[in-house]
């Protein structure tokens, strides 16, 4: 059996999607800027696509921008504000739990002379809201804390954070990296006060290579790529509009039927949680229980045993799955997540994250629960440390 | 800040290290073993111990435990294998780079965990050399 638990990463694209995109490669093939009937056709596609996904975050078509993933959409939301906003102050409040996309900007605008606070957060993962405002000063232009956390699945204050910054008396830019919790838990720009919002569309079964920022109207931002503007001038150069197409449709099936969906994964999360939590020894829950996780999001550390080995015994076994955080495999350290909700690193190196969508069944996780206890009672009968050692 | 762009850190492991990371030979305890030692420490994400039994300067078992990735395990199980049947004067000239061809190579990324399982065998020959020693002593005029 072939179980596909890292949708967190990335996902399949959905039939109705592939098939929505395919015209747009050979034959609606026009460049949106033109005036030629094939050009309009595409300019039109690209606005029935803005037009669709404003609609899922309670937006207006003309606040949504294409990008390439939500990594780009983090980067023009950030530099793009802090620049834009200079001079009216340098100062940034963000977290220590932030996507690199994120973190790694930051970085890169405090050696430009910006001041950035990365807050710490709670064992369960949650910003502290008063800490947040507590650090807000006559200087502070951004603050930026991801919706979901796409490690550990806690649902961040995203609320109570919009109308805090509401209320201060100089504005104060919000924006939220929502890559993990779009289609997966509710969003409304208007209700939550937020000004920059970055999604991905191959997190919600739509292509690889897509994204879109959404920017409130008004808001003072400058690009930070310059070329030949077609549609966004805050994002130069040719649209990908297949891919856009493509985001539109996946967006649109991930909204229609919306609540059963979410409750559909939501099931399959606290049946795969529960499976291993009965017969499993020894191990650790990373993040919160109940409506403050991400109804797609399951991170438990095995302990005695290392991440990877159990990854490619899954792996050998037909299930994906990563460890604790896709984007720590290629450095040894563990997860930067993990680390500031204060796992020890021996604990952390044990960390598996499974991550549901839709697609997913009950037959898939029983499989799971029937795989996973043989694969970790197989790793401690050769690991070294022996159970109550930590 | 430049980057080195044409760097590429694929994790990618060879046939073999699969092979025996699925199917390990010499795992377990010994209770007899002449010597035990390990190296590692789990908050690094690795740990490795090796038992050897040694009988007149001859290794006649190895066996290991691991706390580690694929390549900690699939190295755990060459070494063993291969130090195996040699005297310990030959097991001492094993060098890191016997055990990761013997395996195909390892991604440069997970060389630290053939230099673990090699560090391990290397500290339990040293404990072997300091027994013989102090038997030596107690029996010496």
């Amino acid at each position: 059996m072939k179980v596909y638990l890292d949708n967190g990463s990335t996902t399949r694209v959905a039939n109705e999607v592939l098939e929505t995109m395919l015209p747009y490669f050979v034959e609606e093939i026009g460049h949106p800027i033109f005036i030629y009937s094939l050009g309009q056709a595409a300019a039109d596609a690209v606005e029935r696509s803005q037009k669709i996904i404003a609609k899922t975050l309670n937006a207006n078509q003309e606040e949504i921008v294409f990008t390439s993933g939500a990594t780009e959409s983090n980067d023009i939301a950030i530099r793009g504000t802090a620049y834009a906003n200079k001079k009216s102050g340098n100062h940034i409040i963000t977290t220590k739990v932030e996507n690199p996309s994120v973190l790694r900007t930051c970085e890169r605008l405090e050696k430009e002379g910006f001041k950035v606070d990365y807050l710490n957060v709670d064992p369960q993962g949650f910003v502290n809201v008063e800490q947040l405002e507590g650090k807000i000063n006559e200087n502070t232009i951004l603050v930026s804390v991801a919706h979901v956390n796409d490690e550990i699945g806690t649902i961040e204050p995203i609320e109570e954070i919009g109308k805090i910054l509401d209320e201060q008396k100089h504005k104060i830019y919000f924006h939220v990296n929502a890559a993990a919790s779009y289609a997966r838990v509710p969003l409304d720009v208007k209700r939550m006060k937020i000004d920059l919002l970055s999604i991905s569309a191959h997190k919600i079964h739509g292509p690889k290579g897509v994204g879109a920022l959404y920017v409130r109207e008004g808001t003072k931002i400058e690009p930070i790529n310059y070329g030949y503007i077609s549609l966004f001038p805050l994002r130069p150069g040719t649209e990908n509009v297949p891919g856009i197409v493509g985001f539109a449709k996946a967006a649109e099936l991930a909204f229609d039927n919306f609540d059963a969906q979410v409750e559909k994964m939501r099931k399959l999360r606290d049946r795969l949680m529960v499976g291993i939590e009965e017969r499993i020894p020894h191990v650790v829950l990373h993040g919160p229980r109940g409506e403050k996780r991400s109804p797609a999001n399951v991170n438990y550390s095995f302990k005695y045993v290392e991440g990877e080995s159990v990854v490619l015994h899954l792996d050998l076994n037909g299930i994906s799955a990563a460890t604790g955080s896709a984007c720590s495999t290629r450095k040894l350290e563990p997860s930067h997540v993990l680390t500031a909700i204060g796992v020890r690193p021996e604990i952390a190196h044990g960390a598996i994250r499974f991550t549901l969508s839709r697609y997913n069944t009950e037959q898939e996780i029983d499989y799971v629960l029937e795989v996973l206890p043989k694969v970790i009672d197989g790793l401690r009968k050769i690991s070294p440390i022996k159970p109550g050692e930590f | 800040m430049p980057v080195d762009y044409t760097e590429r850190s694929l994790l990618k492991y060879t046939q073999q290290v699969i092979d025996l990371f699925r199917n390990p030979k010499n795992v377990g305890e010994m209770e007899d073993a002449t010597v035990t030692a390990v190296e590692g420490d789990p908050k690094c994400g690795d740990m490795f111990k090796m038992f050897l039994k040694i009988d007149n300067g001859k290794i006649t078992d190895a066996k290991f435990l691991s706390f580690g990735c694929a390549a900690n395990i699939a190295t755990g199980s060459m070494t063993t294998e291969i130090v195996k049947g040699l005297s310990v004067d030959e097991a001492e000239k094993i060098s890191i780079k016997d055990i990761s061809n013997r395996l195909g190579g390892l991604p440069a990324l997970k060389m630290h965990c053939a230099v673990l399982a090699y560090k391990t065998l290397r500290k339990a020959i040293q404990s072997y050399r300091e027994l013989e020693a102090k038997k030596q002593g107690k029996q010496g005029p």
